[in-house]
């Protein structure tokens, strides 16, 4: 049962992912098949954590090996602290020491044996033993076995997952066994595939129709020598490699496709609010970006108060964002905009001075370094909905973000006095004046909005990219590009245009790289304008 | 904080006694103090980077003084800031070299554009150029001092440790500009050299700033999920590195399936990103803040001690410039002047510690010697060594892998005198020994 396996020249990540492979087969037949019937080896801690004091890293993991082996009881404390890099030796002395909290320069330590207090130490005086990746993945290996013992379904699927590939003669009558005893469906596919895989590699053609249609890049990569070859499978093997490029092929685009709305919806976000001053008031506004810039500051700050409650903290953040750029948007109405109305040139020159100083001031109070603000925990990793196909979380928290804010500032346009006013004020200022509207008032509110719409993709793009006082400057550009190409003066047109340049942009930057990608993209929406200057969606009315 | 501003005030009233004391007398018998200028961009969008070099040198001449000085004279700083405006260094660069007020060496620059900015600027007026930056090799100037890592120093050990790890596959990702295009056509010619073939090599170019990876980390996924061990080296620079990492944390590529190493990225880089998702990923340099040597733990202390934040950070270019300067100190002591052509002379074959418990000697290419190490990202954005060279690797120049500047050599000393020395045909191509 205890299978050793020699696999001679081979390259050591191989021989450690097998190596733990196998232990962790071991672990999980143990605890299936004969609970608690494990064969201790009685060794001294001390000795055991000897081993793991050597610079070579194939010796190291040779003793974590054994301390997984022993009947210590302190070996999973252990090997997840060896895997924390926490464990480690006084530098002068034979102790061994298990660090608490690595997070200042004083570090409270643990005897490692004992687990007794024993004061504080430093990098001067703890030797942290070192891991690599290949040691890394084998403690987590590890790890993962001493924990199946309590055997728990989500443990043993990945377990699972991680045979397919790996079914070697040794092993395959154990997993065989392994595969009828498992009650859980789930568990068993991933068995079944694996066996699959194996019975393919030795020519059993049946086994070939369980693989048809899986999206494991391992199934493919296994195939894909035997459709190759000149065995009797081959050309069925070639059939279902087909149907399973086919099938990946179709996951790929829907892929890009989610790639292309993600990016579409920053550029959206980032151009809403200029859609607004620019398209509405035929206000240049170039400081908008550093409105995005604040929103994203204040979310910054927001997280700074609240510490350890990233996802409490985003929420304040949006009404936040909102806010603060919005009453910075209504300052610098009030301040610059209002005195140059009219005159496109110079309110462009004075927007632009404005978008230098509102840099430097963030800046200066707050440091030239990029501030990291964390995501919470539901917008970090993906969506996996298969082998081929897996959503971002951020990205998509971001899409439907866009999609939300769309929709609030439609119905805020279509349903609200202050919609219609701003409409009223837009398509023909002196009769709206005529009528009772109060033109200036309506200009502030109005600048205000888009401003703090801007706030808002800060928000967002707070939890895509570097939050620092250069952010705005990478937007500038592209939120005009988006107005321009979707139709000054027609939110429709920026959603329709800020989708469509993300898909675009999308779909060519695996063919031609970003910088290509980006450069066809600007010629095109030039080209495009040249035809219809006017934009995608036209604007109604007499304006223009 | 208080501790400093209390030291700087008790140091500040003691020189205004001596003057008081001494009055002209003190002034007369020294020629005035010894004038270093500090050219790095505190502000724009280098001053990330540069900012801290600014500080650490004022740092490193405040010991120096307190120390007494050079020649038995002071030190001192002369700041500027090219705003991280590439010809603005030039610019700042001529200032500090001509009139009475000229200063007799430069510490700075990050970029390789602002170097290429500088170059003419200080061969023309003879000054001195400390760059301590790791750079794309393929230049060697008389005045110039490259403390930083040439791409033998760097990029190639770091290769060689990945295939010595199993990797088969390579995706080169660089942001849009001459190092990483420079280093990964080096890069290509030599993994080629050693078999790898040309489908196995994916290289890709991205914009500064970039933000936007989510199909380019979808490629790089794709690319490595053919069965064979790929690894991604990244040249990508700045900013571009944190979504670049959160993209490839998210994507749920860890180390373990695609290890990343990088050239440039630090623990400063690293301070905006959170790390978690990242540990294993690597990153090639010749020194990080996590190196176990008393001199290391030393320079933390003083740093940490003058900046008054417990939390700051050192990286490698901080070390280069720790480097250069005891270098020309050094050098300066040896020639028992300022005097550029003297320093230039004596600084060659100059041995000083570096930070990880060794020595570096600058080379008549006037690059120096280092050792190589790669680190693995750790869950509290140090690095942990897992490999170095066992000795020092002295700088080359020109690289050897690249067919136009495989026979080039570059010897500073007093016969040749020669940056760009054909070793074929023995003839000069750049400097006073082509005429």
């Amino acid at each position: 049962m205890r299978a050793t396996v020699e696999h001679d020249g081979r390259a050591p990540t191989r021989r450690s992912t097998i190596t733990v492979l196998l232990c962790l087969l071991m672990a999980w037949s143990l605890s299936i098949i004969s609970q608690g019937a494990f064969a201790a080896t009685s060794s001294e801690p001390r000795a055991l954590l000897e081993a793991l004091d050597t610079g070579n890293f194939q010796a190291k993991g040779a003793a974590a090996q054994a301390i997984a082996e022993s009947d210590v009881e302190q070996k999973t404390r252990w090997l997840q602290a060896l895997l924390d890099g926490r464990l480690g030796k006084e530098r002068r002395g034979d102790r061994f020491y298990i660090v608490t909290d690595d997070s200042g320069r004083e570090w409270p330590i643990i005897d490692a044996i004992t687990f007794e207090d024993a004061g504080t130490g430093t990098r001067r005086t703890v030797d942290i033993f070192k891991i690599n990746n290949d040691l890394r993945t084998q403690l987590e290996g590890l790890i993962a076995s001493l924990s199946l013992s309590a055997g728990d379904e989500a443990s043993r699927l990945s377990a699972a997952r991680r045979l397919i590939g790996e079914i070697t003669e040794d092993n395959v009558a154990s997993v065989r066994r392994m595969r009828d005893e498992e009650e859980s469906d789930a568990v068993r596919q991933p068995l079944d595939v694996a066996l699959a895989l194996y019975d393919v590699q030795n020519g059993d053609a049946e086994a070939l129709d369980t693989l048809r249609g899986n999206l494991d890049t391992r199934v493919r990569n296994t195939l894909v020598p035997i459709a190759a070859g000149d065995s009797p499978l081959a050309a069925e093997a070639q059939s279902v490699l087909g149907g399973i490029e086919s099938k990946r092929a179709w996951y790929d685009r829907a892929q890009t496709l989610f790639f292309g709305l993600s990016a579409g919806s920053i550029l959206v976000l980032a151009a809403i609010g200029l859609a607004i001053t620019f398209g509405v008031m035929g206000v240049i506004n170039m400081a908008h970006g550093e409105l995005i810039m604040i929103g994203a500051y204040t979310t910054w700050l927001i997280q700074q108060a609240l510490p350890g409650q990233p996802g409490l903290a985003l929420a304040l953040a949006i009404p936040g964002g909102f806010l603060v750029a919005g009453a910075f948007g209504v300052v610098i109405e009030r301040t610059v905009i209002r005195f140059l109305k009219g005159r496109p040139l110079e309110t462009l020159l004075a927007t632009f001075g404005l978008s230098l100083i509102l840099q430097q001031l963030v800046r200066s109070v707050f440091s030239p370094l990029n501030r990291r603000v964390t995501s919470p925990e539901w917008l970090q990793g993906a969506w996996q909905i298969n082998e081929a196909l897996a959503f971002t979380l951020n990205r998509l928290g971001v899409l439907l973000f866009c999609l939300a804010v769309f929709a609030a500032l439609w119905a805020l346009m279509r349903f609200t006095r202050l919609g219609l006013e701003v409409r009223a004020v837009t398509q023909n200022r002196a009769m709206a004046r005529a009528m009772g509207v109060r033109a200036t008032r309506v200009d502030m509110l109005t600048f205000g909005l888009g401003a703090g719409v801007a706030g808002l993709a800060g928000v967002a793009l707070s939890q895509l990219t570097n939050v620092g006082p250069n952010l705005g400057q990478s937007y500038i550009v592209d939120s005009f590009l988006v107005v321009v190409f979707g139709g000054v003066g027609n939110l429709w047109g920026t959603l329709v245009a800020g989708m469509s340049l993300g898909v675009i942009n999308q779909v060519l930057q695996p063919w031609v790289g970003a910088v290509l990608a980006k450069i066809i993209v600007l010629v095109g929406v030039i080209l495009f304008i040249q035809k219809r200057p006017q934009g995608i969606f036209a604007p109604k009315g007499r304006t223009s | 904080m208080t501790t400093t501003s209390l030291r700087k005030l008790i140091a500040g009233s003691s020189i205004a006694l001596g003057l008081a004391g001494f009055g002209a007398a003190a002034v007369a018998q020294d020629e005035g103090p010894i004038r270093v200028g500090i050219l790095h961009s505190l502000s724009g969008t280098m001053a990330i980077s540069e900012s801290t070099l600014k500080d650490e040198m004022l740092m490193l001449i405040a010991k120096q003084n307190e120390a007494g000085g050079l020649l038995g004279r002071k030190l001192e700083p002369v700041v500027m800031d090219p705003a991280s405006d590439w010809s603005l260094y030039a610019e700042q660069a001529r200032d500090m070299l001509t009139g009475d007020d000229r200063v007799d060496v430069i510490f700075g620059n990050w970029t390789s554009a602002s170097r290429k900015a500088v170059l003419p600027v200080v061969e023309e007026l003879n000054g001195l150029l400390f760059y301590p930056v790791q750079y794309e090799g393929e230049e060697s100037s008389e005045n110039i001092f490259y403390t930083g890592a040439a791409p033998n120093q760097q990029a190639i050990p770091a290769v060689d440790y990945l295939m010595s790890q199993g990797v088969e596959r390579w995706a080169l990702l660089g942001t849009d500009y001459v190092y990483p295009r420079t280093t990964n056509k080096i890069l290509e010619a030599y993994l080629k050299a050693n078999g790898v073939a040309a489908d196995d090599i994916m290289i890709n170019y991205t914009p500064f700033g970039f933000s936007d990876w989510q199909s380019i980390v979808s490629q790089v996924k794709d690319f490595g999920s053919q069965g064979k061990k790929t690894a991604v080296v990244s040249t990508i620079n700045g900013d571009a590195n944190v979504p670049f990492y959160n993209e490839l944390a998210n994507q749920g590529i860890s180390a373990g399936d695609i290890p990343v190493v990088a050239f440039s990225v630090g623990e400063q880089e690293l301070t905006g990103i959170d790390t978690a998702p990242l540990v294993g990923h690597m990153a090639a340099w010749n020194y990080f803040m996590s190196v176990d040597s008393d001199a290391n733990y030393d320079f933390i202390d003083d740093w940490v001690a003058y900046t008054g934040n417990d939390q700051a950070v050192t990286n490698d270019p901080m070390e280069a410039h720790f480097i250069g300067f005891n270098m020309w100190l050094e050098a300066v002591e040896q020639a028992g002047t300022t005097d550029v052509d003297a320093v230039k002379d004596s600084i060659i074959g100059v041995t000083v510690p570096n930070l990880s418990g060794g020595a570096s000697t600058m080379m008549p290419n006037h690059h120096i010697t280092k050792p190589v190490m790669i680190g693995e990202i750790q869950n509290d954005g140090q690095f942990s060594v897992v490999w170095r060279t066992p000795t020092t690797v002295a700088g080359d120049a020109w690289s050897d892998y690249l067919p136009e500047s495989k026979n080039l050599i570059s010897d500073w000393r007093a016969p040749l005198r020669c940056g760009k020395l054909d070793v074929e045909s023995m003839q000069c191509q750049d400097g006073p020994g082509a005429d």
